[in-house]
């Protein structure tokens, strides 16, 4: 494994991964715009594409204020350390069979490392706003990713026990056969709504539930620190599709059963999958209401945690099994 | 000009009754037919008492008061400077009953009813506020509507209406001060602890500006984490002092302040203003103007529907419906674009009738209204009421009885979603509503899901109600031919001076309402509307006291809400449809 040169994408993948996400912050108004009889934002450029730019130097014009009766440090390191520490989960993501900055054989350890620090990042904010819709956003956020980071992990080890590896270009590589999305489908569902958790997302947007908590941990923010919580979000959302796409769905691997599907380069599939999950969150955003929060954590312990100690259980048991 | 209506002189058998047990009462004639008596103000509880438990008056409807020191006809009433009057409700006899007590100019004080009518307590506070009557033993006598610091009491005749009456207001730095001092939060004053043996409360002011509260309203919480201990409801922001407008107004031109009271209303606010003055000045309305007036109102029905629906689905976190359901709404205000050449406020009722007649192919557009409709509405029913998230946050969540509800002064869709088939376009038909077929529907539980239900339901119904305008409007004219309401024809006015005259008052003065009182009360879209005017011989109105559905709903919310968390409570605030402009007026 050569490393080295694969550090020159990391360049790339930051500025890529943002501009991306600011292409989705427009792309999904549109989407919600057209399955909501409405028509989203059109005006800026062709079909609007430049609203997202046209918000982003709006944001960056704002004036940069801060709470006087807050926190300034940590309200101010909050939100880097959101985004930081997603834009950091990326360094994991094969893109492609050599497209990715680093293969690491703890590479979903990584991951898991990573999103577990963005807590601190909506805690902090929650908690230096010192505000206390800000708080109770903050509180929630904390008590629902940890909550969820717990099986998250869990839902990953079936996959992890199928490969023999923690490192992803491995996981990728060992569903040549059959993806894993057919042995481990329960460990995929709950890793897919461990994910919307993490992202924050409707219906588990419970730290930000406009409703209640007007915008919960970030009602304090604005401008550029605003606009990187929020770039934070589609950050995750990528991300969790990205890695959905590579442990479930045989991440860059074109799709056996589509004949000629070969021919198209494999960065290729990998976006393409990746883009179906991305549309699955806009879906699941546009369809679903907000569970309670008590709900929400008593669904989280009492019925995805014992699921995905029993989809390991039984996925070890079987795997030994078939050794012997 | 001023002509009486036949005033209702027959001795009430409830006046027996009280007579009998509280010493003489005299009997007030009136207009509108509910029997009206004037009682002891000391003994007013333990009258509310026995009239709640031995006669079935179980629904305190209105409570409020009249400034009587500069009203000049008052035959047949006993001498008052203010006059307190409560407007009681049995369901059981489908009777209503008018209790009045005078009382003196100075210091003007009665017992408080709250132990015998919980819904008492806000009531109670709005005649304190705009009337300055104290209610002895009343457990939290505060302003309600004006903010603490207000000087005087609005409704009371001295009380100026207009900046233009009233010496220039500037603001010196001691005077904001003040003000600000006097908006502190101050658990104590708002009946909270702020610790209990092991725990320190929070408080968390959600309001007056909060996405959720649909307008500007005020909840202060005292939360034990996020569960809520006590929930206080603060009021007032909206206030616009619409009935004091009412004093200043022409019968005639006030019509357009009543759309802006429940502003998602439309012409159904105009509805009970417009069928009182008619009973006051006993005008017969043309049955195409009935049928006119009954599909409009039902078209408002629907559209103020579809915004609870919408909004209800949003607040539980839905994102889709509201925009679904607004884009419905604005085919709705199409139609009514194009009848009435208004959207939100039309005003178009008149004394009498209508503004015009329906344009051309107005029966196409409504028709094609109400075959879409319900499609919409099943598929609304899939995508929202059987959501399973969507019902396990309102199932069970802020239930109350009928007999809960009509203590704290519950009516309409609310109270039918409680099993009380109470509806007065059923029970007590008005213009014309016995004419039609529709159900009443009603749900079991009264919680936040069965009041969604129940309006639900009730949109299919008005729809039901339109087809039949539709097919069965009658023809003739769209107004009342009488000289109250209609000027003289052109021609005769160029022939007779004495025709002339009468043009000209009648378009200059308006009508002139023979001194009367009565109240007119309809089923609107949120729950009863009434208003109960006052005429006394002049252009305007001498007191006019709007009765919305929304003002003790929302004292009703501690009630529901205490023990729950803040997204409950939101779903809560969603479930009662209220919009702020129909509460503090």
């Amino acid at each position: 494994m050569t490393v080295d040169w694969n550090y020159i994408l990391i360049i790339p993948v930051a500025v890529g991964a943002l501009v991306f996400a600011l292409f989705l912050v427009w792309w999904e108004r549109r989407l919600l715009g057209w399955w909501q009889d409405r028509l989203g934002p059109n005006r800026v450029g062709p079909f609007g594409v430049l609203q997202a730019l046209a918000d982003a130097i709006k944001l960056l014009m704002k004036e940069d204020w801060l709470p006087p009766f807050g926190d300034r440090a940590f309200f101010i390191m909050a939100p880097a350390i959101v985004a930081g520490s997603m834009l950091m989960a990326y360094v994991i993501v094969p893109f492609g069979p050599d497209l990715y900055i680093t293969d690491s054989n703890i590479a979903i350890l990584f991951f898991l490392a990573m999103s577990s620090l963005a807590v601190y990042g909506v805690l902090l904010a929650g908690l230096s706003s010192n505000n206390k819709y800000a708080m109770l956003g903050g509180l929630r956020a904390a008590a629902q990713m940890v909550t969820y980071e717990v099986f998250m992990g869990l839902s990953l080890m079936g996959v992890v026990i199928h490969a023999g590896s923690f490192s992803l270009v491995d996981i990728v590589e060992s569903q040549r056969d059959m993806w894993y999305i057919f042995p481990q489908c329960v460990g995929f569902l709950i890793f897919f709504m461990a994910g919307l958790a993490e992202s924050h997302r409707l219906p588990f947007d419970l730290p930000e539930a406009e409703h209640e908590l007007t915008a919960g941990f970030h009602t304090e923010y604005s401008g550029m620190k605003f606009a990187l919580i929020m770039a934070a979000e589609y950050l995750a959302m990528v991300l969790t599709s990205a890695l959905v796409v590579t442990l479930f769905f045989g991440g860059w691997l074109a799709p056996s059963f589509i004949p000629g599907a070969e021919y198209i380069p494999p960065v290729v599939w990998f976006g393409a999958k990746t883009l179906v999950f991305i549309h699955l969150f806009v879906l699941l955003r546009a369809a679903i209401p907000r569970p309670r929060y008590d709900k929400l954590m008593s669904l989280g312990w009492k019925v995805l945690l014992p699921l995905s100690l029993l989809n390991l259980l039984v996925t070890g048991g079987v795997s030994l099994w078939l050794q012997t | 000009m001023a002509e009486a209506a036949v005033q209702h002189t027959r001795e009430p058998a409830i006046a027996a009754v009280l007579r009998a047990r509280f010493g003489d009462c005299i009997v007030q004639p009136t207009v509108d037919g509910i029997p009206t008596l004037w009682v002891e103000p000391t003994r007013a509880p333990e009258i509310m008492r026995c009239l709640k438990d031995e006669e079935g008056y179980e629904l305190l409807f209105d409570l409020s008061a009249i400034d009587e020191r500069t009203r000049e006809f008052r035959d047949g009433q006993p001498d008052s400077s203010f006059t307190v009057f409560y407007h009681l409700i049995s369901l059981r006899h489908d009777a209503d009953l008018r209790i009045k007590a005078a009382l003196p100019e100075t210091s003007p004080g009665i017992p408080t009813v709250t132990n015998v009518y919980p819904v008492a307590n806000w009531y109670e506070r709005e005649a304190y506020d705009m009337f300055g009557i104290d209610f002895e033993g009343h457990p939290n006598l505060r302003r309600i509507l004006t903010p603490p610091n207000w000087e005087g009491h609005p409704l009371r005749k001295e009380h100026p209406a207009r900046a233009t009456e009233m010496d220039p207001f500037s603001m010196s730095p001691e005077f904001q001060r003040s003000q600000q001092e006097g908006l502190r939060f101050v658990p104590e004053e708002w009946g909270m602890r702020r610790a209990a043996k092991h725990t320190d409360f929070m408080f968390l002011n959600l309001g007056p500006n909060h996405p959720s509260v649909h307008g500007v309203f005020r909840i202060a919480l005292q939360m034990d984490g996020e569960v809520i201990v006590q929930a206080v409801p603060d009021i007032g922001y909206h206030h616009r002092a619409q009935e004091k407008m009412a004093e200043r107004q022409s019968w005639h031109t006030y019509i357009p302040y009543t759309d802006r009271v429940d502003y998602l209303g439309g012409v159904m606010n105009n509805l009970p203003y417009v069928l009182n003055v008619e009973k006051m000045a006993g005008i017969e309305v043309p049955p195409r103007a009935r049928t006119i007036r009954v599909m409009l109102a039902e078209l408002f029905r629907i559209s103020s529907h579809l915004v609870f629906y919408g909004t209800y689905a949003q607040d539980v976190g839905q994102m889709s419906p509201v925009l679904y359901m607004f884009a419905d709404r604005e085919r709705l205000f199409s139609i009514i674009e194009a009848i009435t050449g208004g959207r939100m406020h039309p005003s178009w009722f008149r004394i009498g009738g209508v503004t015009q007649d329906l344009p051309d192919g107005w029966d196409r557009m409504v028709l094609d209204f109400v075959d879409y409709m319900p499609k919409r509405l099943d598929h609304y029913g899939t995508m929202a009421l059987k959501n399973r998230i969507l019902q396990r946050r309102s199932i069970g969540i802020g239930a109350y009885n009928t007999a809960e509800g009509l203590d704290w002064g519950i009516t309409g869709p609310s109270l039918r979603a409680t099993g009380c088939d109470w509806d007065l376009r059923k029970n007590r038909p008005y213009s014309g509503y016995d004419q039609f077929e529709f159900d009443v529907p009603t749900a079991e539980n009264g919680d936040v899901y069965d009041r969604a239900l129940v309006r639900v339901e009730e949109i299919r119904q008005s729809l039901r109600i339109i087809r039949q305008c539709v097919e069965n409007m009658p023809s003739g004219p769209y107004k009342a031919d009488h000289r109250l309401t209609t000027p003289p024809a052109r021609e005769r006015t160029m022939e007779h001076i004495e025709t002339l005259i009468h043009h000209f008052l009648n378009v200059s003065w308006g009508p002139v309402i023979a001194p009367s009182e009565s109240t007119t009360l309809i089923e609107a879209t949120k729950g009863w509307n009434s208003y109960y005017s006052i005429a006394d011989g002049g252009t305007m109105a001498y007191r006019t006291r709007i009765r919305t559905p929304s003002f003790p709903a929302l004292q009703m919310i501690p009630f529901i809400s205490n023990g729950f968390m803040i997204a409950d409570l939101i779903a809560i605030i969603a479930s009662i449809d209220f919009v702020m402009a129909d509460v503090d007026r």
